[in-house]
């Protein structure tokens, strides 16, 4: 009984992490994917695309249990000619987009959210569209501690976080 | 009163808030009285653009059914898929009780969505048909609709675009109903529609 009881409380916990938004992340650790000396990758995911759309956003959480600042500098992957790390923001009812051409700053002790709406990892050129239920693989560099590879699973158009669908 | 040091800055403080004063006077009252209110015009130009079903699209265009207007660009990550996939959501909603929206997504990036890349785009979607032209046509239609719309240089080469996030909806006449913010509520946005619809 208690066996059966375990999974359905650990998925409860997942479903109350993709709805409370506004909850701290630090609350509900995400389960890691990839580790990276003091690093820790969770939650990646993207989305698929729609027809002819040939860039696509790049989602995940970072958490650097370290005491050591870090800054994710570069991303690459054989799915798009190139990636860059951006950040979105609505000023008013405008859409801005800006790089962060010197990285994304990830401090000690701290966990940066890439999520829909704020900072993410960006497919431009895509080799081809993303499918829902694919994966892609994708490197993360970091000024201090170096590369990083990680499977990113693609899901529904309209996911707004990586349990979504599941 | 004597003019002093002390009474000078005074002075040009009172005339500059009195001229303030009177601007907005002039902004919040007399000027809304000369000039018809913003639903009225908004959306009315001289624009000529192609949409993908191979019509053009006018001003006229809006006249006759209910519609609505986003603008966008198929180079967008995250915003105009989220805004396609909502209306997609309304539309599903629509069908329920036998309704249809017309919707018009207007490129900001005509130089690379053409009508073959645009109508693929936004084919997926029931009821919405893209639409784009010569970059001066669209132009005239970003202004036409009081959108906002700015080519943003990329580091790495190539340009994104920042622009107006929302959708607005538009009477059988062609005036202005009500935005639909980015995000918004589904079940808010879907009430505005069924009202407008009727």
């Amino acid at each position: 009984m208690f066996r059966h009881a375990i999974p359905a409380l650990a998925l409860a916990a997942l479903a109350c992490a993709a709805h409370a938004q506004t909850a701290p992340t630090e609350t509900t650790p995400a389960p890691t994917v990839a580790t990276l000396g003091k690093l820790e990758i969770a939650e990646p995911f993207a989305r698929a695309t729609l027809p002819n759309q040939p860039v696509a956003g790049g989602y995940l959480t970072i958490t650097n249990t370290g005491e050591t600042d870090d800054t994710l500098v570069g991303v690459s992957s054989a799915a798009a000619d190139r990636m860059e790390i951006h950040e979105m923001a609505m000023e008013g009812d405008v859409m801005q987009m800006r790089e962060l051409a010197d990285g994304l700053p990830i401090p000690a002790g701290g966990t940066v959210t890439l999520a829909p709406g704020g900072y993410h990892v960006m497919f431009m050129d895509l080799a081809g569209p993303l499918a829902e239920g694919d994966a892609v693989a994708l490197t993360l560099r970091f000024a201090e501690a170096g590369e990083v590879s990680v499977a990113m699973p693609v899901l529904g158009q309209t996911a707004v976080s990586a349990t979504d669908g599941e | 009163m004597q003019l002093t040091s002390k009474t000078v800055p005074v002075a040009i403080a009172g005339g500059v808030a009195i001229a303030l004063a009177l601007t907005a006077g002039w902004v919040r009252v007399r000027e809304p009285r000369l000039n018809p209110p913003v639903a009225d015009t908004l959306g009315q130009g001289d624009y000529v653009l192609a949409a993908t079903d191979g019509t053009t699209f006018t001003e006229e265009t809006l006249h006759g059914a209910t519609s609505a207007v986003f603008f966008g660009f198929t180079h967008c990550p995250e915003v105009c898929p989220t805004t396609l996939g909502e209306i997609a959501v309304w539309q599903e909603a629509l069908a329920e009780d036998g309704e249809a929206l017309r919707v018009f997504f207007i490129t900001v990036d005509p130089e690379r969505d053409t009508q073959d890349v645009l109508g693929d785009y936004v084919s997926w979607v029931p009821g919405v048909t893209g639409v784009t032209g010569s970059r001066a046509e669209i132009d005239k239609a970003i202004e036409s609709f009081r959108v906002h719309a700015q080519k943003v240089p990329l580091e790495g080469g190539g340009y994104t675009m920042d622009h107006s996030a929302f959708v607005l909806l538009f009477d059988a006449e062609g005036r202005l109903d009500a935005p639909i913010g980015y995000r918004e509520d589904p079940g808010r946005a879907i009430a505005k529609i069924r009202e407008l619809i009727g």
